[in-house]
């Protein structure tokens, strides 16, 4: 196992290498640069901070110095936000996201969970068909239709809910930005589990733990569900980035100040050390999430080897 | 020419005092905290290098300049108590009061706004606004990088005295002080810190508040400083400022209770306001034009005013405003919008022509431009995402097809992508713009369209409208002035480089606890002059 971690860990580079180039060159492509204004600005001024930032070099030379400036940890100065430095931003961020996404991967997590194992056990009975049903509407509605309509519902016509900011992340803030990221999460995980519990809920060792008399509570938990989350456990990869490109919406309608804000609003405004910073950032993320999960899965199934 | 010593006091001194302050009688809340929504993220807070309305309201809550404005619009001493203008205009000697003072307490000199108005003028500093203080002698030649900033016509004869030479008569000069580009800065703050003073528990200003907390993406609070020299009428003990960049969510929040006013709203939602809470809309004529532009420089509206006109004449502006936007925006038949000081508006002589008349016209011009319904122009408008953009572009290409038979194509493109393709010229025919004057004058109207101006996007260049413009730039008589600028417009709207749509207006929902907020055409609402009534 340790020579899998090893492996992966190394492969991980030349992924990261990849997406911080592609990164790079892409949002130059982009016309229009990170001072284009409707003022005027005098072409003495703009040259000005063309020096300023390097952009006046040659691509290749911009390149190699933001690569180097990296290696030594240093994200340079956001072009947009002159009063801040890429790594304070992504500092300030992250931890809300990060507060936010684990919340809301928890929630579907525990929901989802829940209510497949419990449609799994009534299969084709009238609870099974409302939880699928309920599980469709979930990942059919878009979390930006979902969103306004739970801040218009809970904190417009009932105010039992802020409308909306961070205030430090205090709980009742949490509850409409968490619901509302964590429910397309919940459809699919319910569903997973749901037809992975089905599947082992057939299985020998099932028959044999019942024909053993184990209560079904235990034959449930300790014996189905395991194996039973396995697909849902590789799900957990694809599900990061999704609550993670999630995120961006849900910020921007609850007014949370994350990572995912900074990304879009960094991209439409040109902030190149920016979104260069949060790309960097979410590629070591989802690379080492997906590492994790790999070798969860390799803990939870005795079948697998590395 | 004789010394023309003339002391200026404003009448509004009196008024402003006591507008500053609460009216006596009224119940104010034990929580005098004021939360504005504040559109987008400003990009900082140091005057030299942000760009924006939003960065620059609260700028106005944290500094102070020479000028100021009381609650309905009107210039008032600010940080200069008193000034002389002499030479016909050329020279402004300000005496600042002795009582202002910056945050930390130290007081406010003449060489801090040297040192400011040195600092954002220099190349290196990379600010947005020095234009601003073109009007300055050199200004310019230091901008361009060909003399050194000492060189300013800028000079602090002492602490308290500031004298200030101008490179012709400037109408508007006093007006221009009171914008957020030429306020001071503390000199050891920025000496000390460097690029990144304007934070919280770093920025030292000299207004009636003083930055607390900034939470990027978030909020910004400011606190009262008690150090401002006009403390004594601050009611106000906080501010919040809330970067919400999407209209709905802010009026959500609103509605919640969460805000105390908003930055804007979706016109949209203007019957259901009606409805419910008529009473907390503020609707305001604002200093602006929204306009669309002919590239001049391509086909097919290069050399071909008769076009221009034509289109210009078909487009029916009461039906855009009245139903399309119905939101109180005035239908726009010039380029420099009513209410600017000193000026009065220039229109097209079609104006109170009948609609039918207009048509005759227009078609006949069509025709004259080689057009006509079997050969008809197709042209694009390009504008930059958004609804409302694009309901105008629908309206418009509508009326056009409706009227002449032109085949319209819409192309809506991100803005930054947008404004490249509107500088470069290159593949733009019709562009959507607008234009928000940073002063009270018509200047700022009509130097849009001087050929040398960075955003002519339509690429007008007429030698006899520039002249014009220069020579109002030399002439002391205001009225003069006036009736220079007057020509110069009326001979930019016979060249049609442009198509005026309408003026804007400004759009709050306030609510009713807050007292102090009055409707400018410039929308500048200092947080110094807000209260909060018991609710």
């Amino acid at each position: 196992m340790t020579g899998y971690a090893l492996r992966r860990f190394l492969g991980a580079w030349p992924t990261l290498f990849m997406i911080v180039t592609l990164a790079f060159f892409l949002i130059r492509v982009a016309p229009g640069g990170p001072f284009d204004t409707d003022k005027t600005l005098p072409p003495e001024v703009q040259a000005n901070l063309d020096k300023k930032y390097h952009l006046d070099e040659p691509l290749y030379r911009q390149y190699g110095r933001y690569l180097w400036d990296v290696l030594h940890g240093d994200f340079g100065p956001s072009f947009q936000y002159k009063d801040y430095t890429v790594t304070e931003l992504i500092g300030a961020g992250f931890p809300v996201s990060l507060r936010l996404g684990l919340s809301a991967i928890a929630l579907a997590l525990l929901v989802g969970v829940t209510l497949g194992t419990l449609a799994a056990l009534r299969q084709n009975s009238p609870l099974d068909y409302t939880v699928m049903a309920l599980a469709m509407t979930g990942i059919s509605i878009p979390n930006f239709v979902m969103a306004p309509l739970l801040l218009l519902v809970f904190a417009v016509y009932l105010p039992w809910l802020p409308a909306g900011g961070w205030n430090g992340g205090a709980p009742s803030h949490l509850v409409l930005p968490v619901i509302a990221l964590a429910l397309p999460q919940v459809a699919y995980i319910a569903r997973l589990t749901r037809g992975s519990m089905i599947e082992v809920l057939r299985s020998n060792f099932i028959r044999t733990a019942r024909a053993k008399g184990l209560p079904e509570r235990t034959v449930i938990v300790r014996h189905a569900l395991k194996p039973a989350l396995l697909p849902v456990v590789s799900y957990l990869g694809p599900a990061t980035a999704g609550i993670i490109t999630g995120s961006v919406v849900i910020e921007q309608i609850f007014s949370i100040p994350g990572l995912g804000r900074f990304f879009v609003q960094g991209a439409l405004n040109r902030d190149y050390t920016l979104v260069m910073g949060v790309v960097i950032f979410y590629g070591v993320l989802i690379i080492v999430f997906n590492l994790i999960v790999d070798l969860l899965y390799g803990l939870l199934d005795p079948r697998v080897r590395y | 020419m004789g010394m023309m010593r003339v002391w200026i006091w404003v009448l509004a001194l009196g008024v402003a005092a006591s507008a500053a302050a609460a009216p006596a009688g009224l119940e104010l809340a034990a929580d005098q905290v004021f939360r504005r929504a504040n559109g987008s993220e400003p990009q900082s807070l140091d005057p030299h290098k942000s760009e924006g309305v939003p960065a620059s309201n609260i700028q106005r809550d944290l500094f102070e300049g020479l000028i100021s404005e009381a609650p309905d619009g009107t210039l008032v001493p600010g940080v200069a108590l008193s000034w002389e203008v002499e030479r016909d205009g050329l020279l402004y000697r300000f005496h600042l009061r002795p009582e202002a003072r910056w945050s930390n307490g130290d007081p406010v000199t003449a060489q801090d706004f040297v040192y400011a108005w040195r600092r954002i003028l220099d190349p290196l500093t990379g600010s947005y606004y020095s234009q601003t203080l073109a009007p300055i002698l050199n200004a310019e030649a230091i901008i361009r990088g060909e003399m050194p900033k000492e060189r300013l016509g800028v000079r602090a004869i002492d602490d308290h005295t500031l004298e200030v030479e101008l490179r012709g008569p400037t109408p508007y000069f006093l007006g221009l002080l009171t914008h957020s580009s030429t306020y001071p800065v503390h000199r050891a703050t920025v000496e000390k810190y460097g690029e990144q003073w304007a934070r919280p528990g770093r920025l030292v200003g000299n207004g009636a508040f003083v930055l607390q907390d900034w939470v990027v993406q978030s909020h910004i609070e400011l606190r009262r400083n008690p150090h401002y020299w006009d403390d004594a009428h601050t009611t106000l003990d906080r501010v919040l400022y809330y970067p919400i960049e999407d209209a709905s969510t802010a009026l959500k929040r609103y509605r919640a209770g969460e805000l105390d006013v908003t930055e804007t709203f979706p016109i949209t939602q203007l019957p259901w306001l009606r409805k419910h809470i008529p009473d907390e809309i503020r609707i305001a004529p604002y200093l602006g034009t929204y306009y669309y532009g002919f590239n001049l420089t391509r086909p097919p509206f290069r050399d071909n005013p008769k076009l221009r006109q034509a289109l210009t004449m078909t487009v029916d502006r009461e039906i855009l405003t009245g139903k399309v936007l119905r939101t109180g925006e005035i239908p726009a038949y010039g380029w420099v919008p009513p209410g600017v000081q000193n000026y009065e508006p220039v229109e097209y002589e079609w104006k109170a022509w009948s609609k039918q008349q207009r048509l005759e016209v227009a078609r006949r011009l069509y025709r004259e431009a080689g057009y006509s319904r079997g050969n008809p122009l197709t042209v694009e408008i390009r504008y930059n995402t958004s609804e409302n953009h694009k309901k105008i572009a629908v309206a418009i290409g509508a009326m056009w097809k409706k009227a002449l038979g032109v085949r319209v194509r819409l192309v809506n493109e991100e803005w930054k992508v947008f404004l490249e393709n509107r500088k470069q010229k290159q593949v733009t025919q019709i562009f959507r713009a607008g234009w928000i004057a940073d002063y009270n004058d018509a200047y700022s109207f009509a130097e849009l369209l001087h050929s040398r101006h960075g955003i002519n996007d339509s690429g007008y260049d007429n030698p006899e409208y520039d002249a014009l413009l220069e020579a109002s730039a030399r002439e002391p008589d205001p009225e003069k002035r006036k009736r220079l600028l007057q020509q110069a417009e009326r001979i930019m709207l016979d060249d049609y480089p442009i198509l005026p749509i309408y003026f804007y207006v400004s759009k709050h929902v306030i609510k009713p606890w807050v007292g102090g907020w009055v409707d400018n055409i410039m929308d500048h609402h200092y947080s110094k002059h807000i209260y909060i009534v018991k609710h």
